[in-house]
C-alpha cells in the first residue's frame, strides 16, 4: 500500500503520466489521475492482496431496457410484498385473540397466521435480495491466489527459536527446581479448582440403597393413583391396572421406581404361572393375582402394553416383550431380566397389601446389581 | 446561504472513515476483507443453514428463556387449557403450557425454537456428507472436520437437554431411558446416575435446572464458540473449490465476497429464517399438552425421540438380549453396547477418517480441490456403507409405528432391522463402488468418442449407426486423435449443455429483447443463440432438420 501511494504521489508531480496510465509501471496506478474509474482503483486493490479480476460482465450494459426494467419491477414487488406481510403479521400479533379457548376458535388460527405473514415476509424479501444480488449485479470471475503448505522455513525457524528462547529466558534448565515445584503447586490448585464441580455432585448411591428399593413394604397397601385401596373385586379376570404403594406420594414421581401392574389372571393361566414359578417368587401370589413391577428392566420405561391374548407385556419404548405366565421372563427384545414379581397378599380388611418390598430390584440393570 | 461553513453532510462518511482509520488503521484489512474471494456452488451452503438455524435458536431461546420456569416444583394447573386444569405437574411444564397457550406469540416462539433445531441438525449432517464425499476433510483441514464432528455431538446433546426441559410425558420417559443409559455404564454407572440426578431417578427435582443450565448456557457456549473457530478456520485456510477451468490447487475462483457473495449469504439467511417461520406457524411440533405431564408409570406407544436420536433408540431395539455377568456378580447390561458404545465409536471412527484415508493412500498432500464422490469409489463406498448403516438404525428407531401403519408384525420389523443393519452396509458399499466405477467409465467414453446425439443415421450399406458429437478437435477427421483428458470435473452429456439448444427466452408475459447469459460455471461456458455453430454437415444439422 506504501508503495503504490508514493507512486502515486510522484506520478502526480509529472503530468506526463497522468494521461498515460497503461504506461504505468506493473502493479501501480495513479490514484490522483481524474480519468481512473472507480473499477479500476478496485482491481488494483484487489490484486494488492493477490485478488485478479478476471471477467467482470455488467449484465445490463445498456442502462433501462425492458429485461433490465422488468428485473427491478420484481425486486421492488419482493420487496413491497415483504413490506405487506410485515404488516398483516404486526396487525394478527396485536388484534387477532390469541389466548387458548376450548373448541374451534379463532384463536386457533394465530399461530399459523403469524408463520405464514412472517414466513412470506421473510422468504420474499430473502427472494428479492437474492434476486438483486444474482440478476442485477455484474458477474464476476475473481481469482485470489492461495499459499499452500505452512510459513516460510525462514519464518518457522525465526518463531521456533523464539519460543525456545522465551524457554531460556525462563532459565529452566538452569533452575529446574522451579518448574518442578510450580508443576507441584499448581497441579493441587488445579485439582481444587475442579474438586467442587465433582465433589458437590457425587452422591453415594448405595446410601440407603435407593436403586435396590421401592416403597413396598410388608402391609404396604396396593392403591389406585388417588391413594384409594384396591379390592380383589375391583379387577376382572384377564384384566389389569397400575397399582401404587399405598404411602404419601406413592403414585408420584417422587416413586418412580414402584409403579407396579396387578394382574387378575384366567384360571388356566394362574394354573400355568403356579406350575412353573421361579424359586424367588414361590408365594408371591395372590389366588389368580399376580403384581409384576411395571418399570422395564431394559431402560426403565413402564411396560405398559398388556396383550391379553399372548398374556405378553409390551414395553413400547424398545418393544421388550414379557410372558406374565412364566415369572415376566423376557421372550423378545433387548431385555434380559424377567420383571421383578411383587409379593401380595390380601388383609383382612380385604385390601391388597404388599408382603414385602420386590425381592429382586425393579428397573433397569447396572455394574453392582445384586440379582 | 449560510456565512460560516457548517457541517458538510455528503462529506461526513468520509470524515467519519479517515477519524476511524486514524485510531484503527483498519483500512487494508477491510480491503482485505472485501476482497477475499469465495467459490461458489450449491453445495457449499449447506454448513450456512447449520449456522442460520442457530442464530435462529438463540433468537428465539431468549425469547422461551423469558417465560420458561425450569423447576421440578408440583404445582396445580389452572391456566388456559381446560384437559389439564386440575391436574398435578411441574412447574417447567407448566409453564410450557402457558408459554404456548397464553404468552402472546409464545407457541410460534416455541415451534420456530424446535423446528429450527431440527434444521440445525439435518444440515450438520447433510453438510457433513458433502464435506466427506467430496473430500474437504483432508490436509489441511483435518481439523475443522474433527470440529465439525464435535458441533453434530454437542448439538446432539443440546437438542436433547433441550426436548427433556418441558418436563412432559414424552421427555420424562427419554429422560428415563437416558437414566438407564448412565446406569449401564461398567463399574462407574450408578455412580454418574446419582451424581447428574442427584439421587434416584427423578432425583430431587433437580434435573430439570441442570439440564437448563446445560442448555442455555454451557452447551451453546461451547456451539458458539466452536462454530466460530470453525467459520475462522475457513476463513483463514480459503474454501475448497471444485476443479474446473483455471482452477489449480494453489488458488480459489469465485467472486469477492462483497458484495454479490455477502448480498446472496443474507438472501439466503432471511430465507431459511422465513422457512423456518413458515414451518413454525403451518406445521404443529411437540405438542406437549397432548402427552400431559409426566409420570412415571404412564407411556403411550409410539413415544419417539428427535430425529437425530432416533438411531440411537434404534441400536437399542435392535441389540440383541446380551447380559454380561462377570465373577463376583457384576454385570454390563446389553443397553451398554448400543447406547455408549456406539456412539463412541461414532464419534472417534470419524475423528480419526482423515488420517486413517491419508495413511492407507500415502497421500500427505495438501488438497483445496473437490474430488467428485465418483472418483474415489472406495470413500463413496464407505460413504454409503455408514449411511446405510444410520439409516438402518433410525428407520429401526420407529419401527413400532411402521409395523402398526403397514400392519407388519413388530417382531418381523426388529429381526428385519437385525440382519439388515449386518448385510444392508456391505451391499451399499458394492453397489456405490460399482456404480462409481460406471459412472466413471461414461465420463471417459464421452471424453474419447463424443455426446450421443440422439441421432441414428443409416449408411449406405445399410447399417445403423448412432452420431456422436466429439468434444474435442474441430471438425470429424481428428476426432479419434484430440482425446481429451478427465479434469474431474462434469462432463457434458447432452447435446444440450453443448450449445445445440439456445438458452431459453425469459419472459413470464412476454419475451425479453435478448436472451439470459448462460450462468458463468466452468461447467458451462456462457453461450449465447449466436454462438450456435452455422448449419454445416454436423449432427446438429441433423438434429435441427428432425426436430422441424
Amino acid at each position: 500500500m506504501s508503495a503504490s501511494t508514493t507512486q502515486g504521489a510522484a506520478a502526480a508531480h509529472d503530468p506526463a503520466t497522468a494521461h498515460g496510465r497503461t504506461e504505468q509501471p506493473r502493479g501501480g496506478i495513479d490514484l490522483d489521475d481524474p480519468t481512473l474509474s472507480r473499477f479500476e482503483v478496485v482491481r488494483e486493490g484487489a490484486r494488492q492482496d493477490g485478488v485478479e479480476i478476471v471477467h467482470y460482465e455488467p449484465p445490463f450494459p445498456v442502462p433501462k431496457t425492458r429485461g433490465e426494467r422488468r428485473l427491478v419491477r420484481i425486486v421492488t414487488g419482493f420487496f413491497l410484498l415483504t413490506g405487506l406481510a410485515s404488516t398483516v403479521f404486526m396487525l394478527v400479533y396485536i388484534l387477532w385473540p390469541f389466548e387458548y379457548a376450548p373448541g374451534a376458535d379463532r384463536s386457533d388460527w394465530f399461530t399459523p397466521l403469524l408463520g405464514v405473514s412472517l414466513g412470506i415476509a421473510l422468504i420474499s424479501a430473502g427472494f428479492g435480495v437474492m434476486t438483486w444480488g444474482k440478476k442485477l449485479l455484474p458477474h464476476e470471475i475473481a481469482i485470489q491466489e492461495r499459499h499452500e503448505g505452512g510459513s516460510a522455513p525462514k519464518d518457522r525457524k525465526i518463531a521456533a527459536t523464539t519460543l525456545l528462547y522465551i524457554g531460556d529466558e525462563m532459565g529452566l534448565r538452569r533452575r529446574p527446581i522451579l518448574g518442578l515445584s510450580l508443576l507441584a503447586g499448581l497441579t493441587p490448585v488445579a485439582v481444587a479448582a475442579g474438586a467442587p464441580f465433582i465433589g458437590a455432585l457425587i452422591k453415594d448411591p448405595n446410601k440407603g440403597h435407593p436403586l435396590l428399593t421401592t416403597a413396598f413394604r410388608e402391609g404396604i397397601r396396593l392403591t389406585h393413583k388417588d391413594g384409594s385401596p384396591i379390592r380383589p373385586e375391583e379387577v376382572s379376570v384377564g384384566g389389569q391396572i397400575t397399582v401404587f404403594p399405598g404411602v404419601p406420594g406413592g403414585a408420584t414421581n417422587r416413586h418412580a421406581d414402584s409403579p407396579t401392574l396387578l394382574i387378575h389372571l384366567r384360571g388356566e393361566d394362574a394354573d400355568a404361572l403356579r406350575a412353573n414359578l421361579d424359586e424367588i417368587n414361590r408365594g408371591s401370589m395372590f389366588g389368580n393375582f399376580v403384581a409384576y413391577s411395571k418399570i422395564c428392566t431394559h431402560a426403565g420405561c413402564p411396560a405398559s402394553l398388556y396383550e391379553q391374548q399372548t398374556n405378553r407385556l409390551l414395553c413400547p419404548c424398545h418393544q421388550s416383550q414379557f410372558l406374565i405366565t412364566d415369572n415376566a421372563k423376557p421372550v423378545f427384545g433387548p431385555a434380559t431380566r424377567a420383571l421383578p414379581m411383587l409379593p401380595i397378599t390380601v388383609n383382612d380388611e380385604g385390601f391388597f397389601v404388599a408382603t414385602s418390598d420386590y425381592k429382586v430390584p425393579i428397573g433397569p440393570a447396572f455394574w453392582e446389581r445384586y440379582s | 446561504m449560510r456565512k460560516r461553513p457548517k457541517l458538510d453532510v455528503r462529506a461526513l462518511p468520509g470524515k467519519t472513515a479517515g477519524e476511524i482509520d486514524d485510531r484503527l488503521q483498519v483500512a487494508t484489512p477491510l480491503r482485505r476483507l472485501l476482497n477475499k474471494v469465495f467459490p461458489d456452488h450449491w453445495s457449499f451452503l449447506l454448513g450456512e443453514i447449520a449456522l442460520f438455524s442457530f442464530i435462529i435458536l438463540l433468537l428465539t431461546g431468549t425469547f422461551l428463556a423469558l417465560f420458561f420456569d425450569p423447576s421440578m416444583r408440583e404445582v396445580t394447573y389452572s391456566g388456559a387449557y381446560e384437559p389439564l386444569q386440575g391436574r398435578h405437574m411441574s412447574a417447567a411444564y407448566a409453564s410450557t403450557l402457558d408459554l404456548s397457550f397464553e404468552v402472546r406469540g409464545g407457541l410460534i416462539m416455541r415451534q420456530m425454537h424446535h423446528w429450527s433445531a431440527l434444521l440445525f441438525m439435518a444440515s450438520i449432517v447433510v453438510h457433513m456428507l458433502r464435506v466427506f464425499f467430496t473430500g474437504a476433510f483432508r490436509k489441511p483441514r483435518e481439523l475443522n472436520w474433527i470440529i465439525g464432528i464435535l458441533l453434530f455431538w454437542i448439538g446432539f446433546t443440546e437438542g436433547f437437554a433441550g426436548y427433556s426441559l418441558p418436563d412432559d410425558g414424552l421427555s420424562g420417559t427419554g429422560l428415563r431411558i437416558a437414566h438407564a443409559i448412565m446406569l449401564s455404564i461398567p463399574v462407574i454407572g450408578h455412580w454418574v446416575a446419582n451424581a447428574l440426578f442427584g439421587g434416584e431417578f427423578p432425583g430431587n427435582g433437580l434435573i430439570i435446572p441442570r439440564l437448563y443450565i446445560a442448555h442455555v448456557f454451557l452447551l451453546p457456549g461451547i456451539l458458539l464458540g466452536l462454530i466460530t473457530a470453525h467459520l475462522a478456520l475457513v476463513f483463514k485456510q480459503k474454501h475448497t473449490q471444485w476443479p474446473g477451468p483455471g482452477r489449480t490447487n494453489s488458488n480459489v475462483v469465485g467472486e469477492r465476497m462483497f458484495p454479490r457473495y455477502a448480498i446472496k449469504q443474507g438472501g439466503f439467511f432471511a430465507i431459511v429464517f422465513g422457512v423456518v417461520a413458515l414451518m413454525a406457524g403451518a406445521f404443529q411440533i411437540n405438542p406437549v399438552w397432548y402427552f400431559g405431564p409426566y409420570e412415571a408409570a404412564v407411556v403411550s406407544a409410539a413415544s419417539q425421540p428427535d430425529w437425530y436420536v432416533m438411531f440411537l433408540d434404534g441400536s437399542t431395539r435392535l441389540f440383541p438380549p446380551w447380559q454380561l455377568e462377570l465373577p463376583g456378580g457384576y454385570h454390563i447390561p446389553p443397553l451398554f453396547w448400543p447406547t455408549v458404545v456406539l456412539p463412541g465409536i461414532l464419534t472417534i471412527l470419524p475423528i480419526l477418517y482423515p488420517f486413517i484415508e491419508a495413511r492407507l493412500t500415502k497421500d500427505r498432500r495438501a488438497h483445496h480441490l473437490l474430488q467428485r464422490p465418483r472418483d474415489v469409489p472406495n470413500r463413496t463406498g464407505l460413504g454409503a456403507m455408514a449411511v446405510t448403516f444410520y439409516l438402518v438404525l433410525t428407520i429401526s428407531g420407529g419401527n413400532d409405528v411402521i409395523a402398526e401403519k403397514f400392519d407388519i408384525s413388530l417382531n418381523a420389523m426388529t429381526w428385519a432391522g437385525r440382519i439388515g443393519l449386518i448385510i444392508l452396509p456391505p451391499l451399499a458399499y458394492y453397489i456405490a463402488y460399482r456404480v462409481c466405477l460406471g459412472l466413471q467409465q461414461h465420463d471417459r467414453e464421452v471424453l474419447a468418442h463424443g455426446v450421443e446425439t440422439g441421432i441414428i443415421r443409416r449408411l449406405p450399406d445399410g447399417r445403423f449407426i448412432e452420431v456422436h458429437q466429439p468434444l474435442a478437435g474441430s471438425g470429424h477427421g481428428d476426432a479419434e486423435h484430440a482425446q481429451l483428458e478427465y479434469s474431474g470435473w462434469v462432463v457434458p452429456k447432452k447435446m444440450n449443455r453443448l450449445g445445440a439448444l439456445g438458452p431459453a427466452i425469459k419472459g413470464f408475459f412476454y419475451p425479453i429483447e435478448k436472451p439470459a447469459q448462460a450462468p458463468v460455471s466452468p461447467g458451462r461456458p456462457p453461450v449465447s443463440a449466436g454462438d450456435r455453430p452455422a448449419v454445416t454437415d454436423s449432427p446438429e444439422r441433423l438434429e435441427d432438420a428432425s426436430r422441424r
